[in-house]
């Protein structure tokens, strides 16, 4: 009684070929309710186009925090709490990431930030999966706040010399 | 005629039945608890998996948060076993040689997911949802344990209906501030300080306490 059988999610599951009870996502689809792919906010990761010069939606200091809470659950692991790169993960051995505060990141449109969590780039995979469109930019505002943060900082103490540029 | 029965049968008479209530309720008490140990509820098992996953390691040690796996735990009833694509987000890099590793490899390029095995499982008349309890301020720990000091996945409760309807009766007993939904190392007030808390918080996370153990909360 206490198991009749039914899936529950992320089961195997014999009824498909794959052997996987989640399906797949098919290709240029969107969830029920969700932005369409017009939307400035999808319409921005396609890799072709020049990155957005600016947010599509404004950040309030609500938006901020999550982006905040986003980016230490997400980024910090590697980025670090303060951006400079030195996370966690990368003490043990990860390549290191440029810092947020050398000169040309500081200039990035917000667009390449965005770019950069949807799509990877080099060492660091994709997040396109794991954090939603709304939440990218929030974090992409607070690494924003994060440059703010410390002026001085020039980032190169703590890059590698191959990824200053 | 003699009598058939010597009087000091009574004896054995009375003993039988005093002694059959007394199997009976001893039998029961050894049902109950079976039913209860850890051989049935799995309490306190750790389970083998593919790939011997450290939460201790991960969680303890490299400070990693459970949302950056569990991804869907706020929004979803399943929490979300993360795809072999997050294990690569480091491994790709780290301990790229590891023998332990290379069920985790093995998945990467033959696309193949990795079958772990459940540790939690509920009777499948059970509804359970994640999101409900992370947004009231029920921490990950009350449930799942020092997940954070667990070298293998351990159930660290019973996971009976007496054991959730504790905290459904009384959730003032164990909520928490939402903040410290994800911290596995929050130590709740102990006694009155709790109940004062938990009284507040309930309040404030608008928690109905007279619905929480309506039948149909559970069993849909």
């Amino acid at each position: 009684m206490s198991d009749d059988g039914h899936y529950k999610p992320e089961e195997a599951a014999t009824i498909f070929p794959d052997g996987k009870l989640a399906r797949p996502l098919v290709v240029g689809t969107v969830p029920r309710g969700g932005r369409t792919v017009t939307d400035t906010i999808y319409a921005v990761t396609a890799p072709t186009t020049a990155p957005a010069a600016s947010f599509p939606f404004p950040l309030d200091r609500a938006g901020l925090e999550r982006g905040k809470q986003q980016y230490e659950i997400f980024c910090a692991v590697c980025h670090g709490a303060t951006g400079d790169g030195n996370g966690m993960i990368v003490r043990r051995g990860f390549p290191h990431p440029p810092s947020y505060y050398l000169d040309r990141l500081r200039k990035a449109p917000p667009g390449h930030f965005y770019d950069v969590i949807t799509h990877g780039q080099g060492a660091m995979y994709s997040y396109g999966d794991r954090i939603v469109p709304e939440d990218r930019w929030r974090i992409v505002g607070y690494i924003r706040a994060l440059q703010l943060g410390d002026p001085k900082n020039d980032g190169l103490a703590t890059t590698p010399p191959e990824q200053r540029k | 005629m003699a009598q058939i029965f010597h009087p000091a049968t009574n004896v054995i008479a009375k003993a039988t039945i005093f002694g059959g209530l007394f199997l009976l309720a001893f039998v029961c008490y050894v049902a109950a608890g079976v039913e209860r140990s850890p051989w049935i509820t799995h309490e306190g098992m750790y389970r083998e998996q593919p790939v011997p996953f450290s939460h201790e390691h991960h969680v303890g040690g490299l400070g990693i948060d459970c949302r950056y796996c569990h991804t869907s735990v706020e929004t979803s009833p399943f929490a979300g076993i993360p795809a072999t694509k997050v294990c690569m987000t480091c491994h790709s890099r780290l301990w790229t040689n590891a023998a332990l590793l290379e069920p985790v490899r093995e998945s990467w390029n033959l696309n193949k997911p990795i079958a772990w095995t459940r540790v939690h499982d509920l009777p499948d008349y059970v509804y359970f949802n994640h999101s409900i309890h992370v947004a009231k301020g029920v921490g990950c720990a009350t449930c799942h344990g020092r997940v954070d000091r667990m070298p293998l996945m351990m159930q660290a409760h019973s996971l009976r209906m007496e054991w959730c309807l504790d905290c459904h009766r009384n959730p003032e007993k164990y909520v928490r501030p939402k903040e410290k939904v994800f911290d596995m190392a929050y130590e709740p007030p102990g006694g009155r300080e709790q109940t004062a808390l938990g009284e507040k918080l309930v309040q404030q996370y608008h928690i109905r306490k007279e619905q929480l153990t309506n039948c149909a909360v559970c069993h849909r």
